[in-house]
């Protein structure tokens, strides 16, 4: 194959991880900019998604696409209600102070992990696609399935988009984020819009989670590459910015498709966390963010 | 804080240090090599309580600076044929040179920005000593030979491998470290760093400069941690990766938390509580990250001041 070939399928794998990357640091970055808490067990949510979307597409027979859209709508809804129990057991009552979050939140992450390895086991298992068709281009058959990845991430982004700026929730949501005192003393509900929050972060991982492991394999050690990408996202784009997200998730997907498809994985894993610890230290407000008030 | 009893703490820490060295003489085998290792891994603990209790500074990433130790001596040793002293120099050497480069970047940001910062500083050097495993042994690690294990000391070969050198020399280093520590917080920089964790604004327009003073704080962690890492390198001959991976940038803070953060002996009942837990389950499960996992959140939300913390604010406020 030629370069220009190559570049181009280096470029789609990469759209594809940047796709999934954008809906994982979304909610990283949503529950970050709402209740200014880092969920470390992030990550984890997504694998919890990925291995109940492998159980439920596996319970149900028939046509793969029952059992994956079956998994979609299911799988999120569990990781939503496990997220929600953690926030209302667990985080409320360390009164969302960010230091003791951190280290409850790694707790969760020791939990989850050890119960998926108990539970589901150590091997990696694949997933269905809902459907295998093959876009022909000039140069190299592609997989429709990513393609329309991508696209379920964008409708999913967008929506996100339009109910944080163009609904009464959304409303809520930033006001809670802008002065939860001021917001709690207009009667606004502080309490339940956090254990809102902090399930539909979740479930955002979630349903990344089901949207890549017919692509690659639900394994209970697969949330650590993702919690640290979105820890790199969240960070380029600006603690709780949602456009600098996406960008940054964009930006990261594509290079590191690109990056680790002529050179070595490990060295450009190196040169991505170094100069994401750089920008963290020069820049706290992120590449794209605007210094905090 | 100031009291009239320095006496009675140095005695006590004494007895600690007393009751250690009868207990080599009283513990069955096994105990007696897994009490080798809690008292070295408790100097990393202490170390870690250096920065997060007394200064207030959560890091996530300690691991770089025990394994910083453990690397240095380790592979002065295997590929240099350095003697264990000079290789133990060598680690902690390379520790605090770390973490003077650490300190000055990491320290520019504080709070959540300086965890996140610290244990993505951390990766990159757990991602180096895999990418270089040519020179590390990568995830596999290496495993140092018994013959460069030896010290001579005016004539005499102490061997290292052998269960009561063993424990002597991780009970020499872990009495120094305590004793130090102890010295430590009750001198006027203890003093400084205290001031600085409860209020840094005021501390600094009462004229010290806290940025120095966090520094130093941070090389001297780094430093003791990467003495814990040297002497557990030469002390059971083995080198690995997994000591740089992120679960030993958290197993400190667990130890520090349980046993009580700014405490000097806190990190050992930490570590000796945890060390225990975890060996005892063994025996049943495999599943002994979920007790790490339990008994962090159970700490942060019932705990949060550790068993000593909790003593002493209870019963006994004269403990350092």
């Amino acid at each position: 194959m030629h370069f220009g070939p190559h570049l181009l399928l280096a470029a789609l794998e990469g759209l594809v991880t940047s796709a999934v990357l954008a809906l994982t640091a979304l909610g990283l970055s949503l529950v970050f900019g709402v209740m200014r808490i880092v969920n470390v067990a992030h990550g984890e949510f997504f694998m919890l998604g990925a291995v109940l979307a492998w159980a439920i597409s596996t319970a149900i027979s028939g046509h793969p696409a029952i059992g994956f859209v079956a998994a979609l709508v299911i799988a999120p809804l569990l990781v939503g209600l496990v997220a929600f129990l953690a926030e209302w057991l667990v985080l409320r009552r360390l009164n969302y102070n960010p230091e003791s979050t951190i280290v409850a939140t790694i707790g969760m992450l020791y939990i989850i992990q050890q119960l998926a390895l108990t539970f589901y086991g150590p091997e990696a298992r694949p997933v269905e696609p809902p459907f295998s068709y093959r876009i022909l281009l000039p140069w190299f058959g592609y997989s429709g399935y990513k393609l329309s990845v991508v696209a379920a991430s964008a409708i999913l982004l967008v929506i996100t988009w339009l109910v944080l700026t163009r609904t009464r929730i959304g409303l809520i949501m930033r006001a809670t984020q802008y002065d939860r005192e001021t917001a709690q003393a207009f009667g606004i509900p502080v309490e339940r819009v956090y254990a809102g929050v902090f399930a539909v972060g979740a479930m955002l991982a979630a349903i990344a989670a089901v949207l890549i492991v017919p692509i690659s394999q639900a394994h209970y050690l697969m949330g650590q590459d993702p919690l640290l990408l979105s820890f790199i996202v969240v960070i380029i784009g600006g603690l709780g910015s949602l456009r600098g997200t996406v960008v940054a998730a964009v930006l990261i997907g594509l290079s590191d498709g690109i990056v680790s498809m002529f050179f070595s994985p490990t060295l450009a894993k190196i040169i991505a966390t170094l100069v994401v610890a750089m920008v963290l230290v020069f820049r706290p407000q992120g590449l794209f963010g605007t210094a905090p008030r | 804080m100031r009291d009239a009893s320095p006496a009675k703490a140095y005695a006590l820490h004494i007895a600690v240090v007393a009751l250690l060295f009868v207990l080599n003489f009283v513990l069955p085998d096994y105990h007696q090599g897994l009490f080798a290792r809690i008292m070295a891994l408790a100097v990393f603990a202490m170390g870690y309580n250096l920065l997060f209790g007394y200064v207030g500074l959560l890091s996530l990433g300690h691991a770089m600076f025990f394994s910083a130790g453990l690397y240095g001596a380790g592979l002065t040793v295997y590929h240099l044929g350095w003697g264990v002293p000079e290789a133990f120099v060598a680690g902690v050497a390379c520790g605090a040179l770390l973490a003077l480069v650490i300190g000055l970047l990491a320290l520019r940001t504080s709070g959540v920005a300086f965890m996140i910062g610290t244990m993505m500083f951390a990766q990159v050097f757990y991602l180096l000593i895999l990418y270089f495993a040519a020179w590390t042994g990568g995830d596999q690690g290496l495993v140092i030979q018994q013959a460069s294990r030896v010290v001579t000391v005016g004539g005499d070969a102490l061997d290292l491998t052998d269960p009561t050198v063993r424990y002597m020399s991780a009970l020499a280093l872990f009495a120094v470290v305590l004793l130090i520590t102890l010295a430590l917080v009750r001198s006027r920089f203890g003093r400084v760093l205290v001031a600085i964790r409860e209020n840094e604004e005021r501390t600094k327009m009462l004229g010290y400069d806290t940025g120095a003073n966090k520094l130093a704080a941070v090389v001297a962690s780094g430093a003791v941690c990467a003495a814990s890492g040297a002497a557990y390198a030469l002390l059971f001959g083995y080198v690995g990766s997994s000591f740089a991976s992120v679960q030993y940038s958290i197993l400190p803070l667990l130890w520090v938390l349980l046993g009580g953060a700014a405490t000097t002996l806190g990190p050992l009942i930490g570590t000796l509580f945890m060390y225990y837990v975890t060996d005892i389950t063994s025996g049943f499960t495999s599943a002994y990250l979920l007790i790490v996992g339990v008994a962090l959140i159970l700490l942060v939300l019932f705990f949060p001041k550790g068993v000593l913390g909790s003593i002493r604010q209870r019963w006994l406020g004269w403990l350092p």
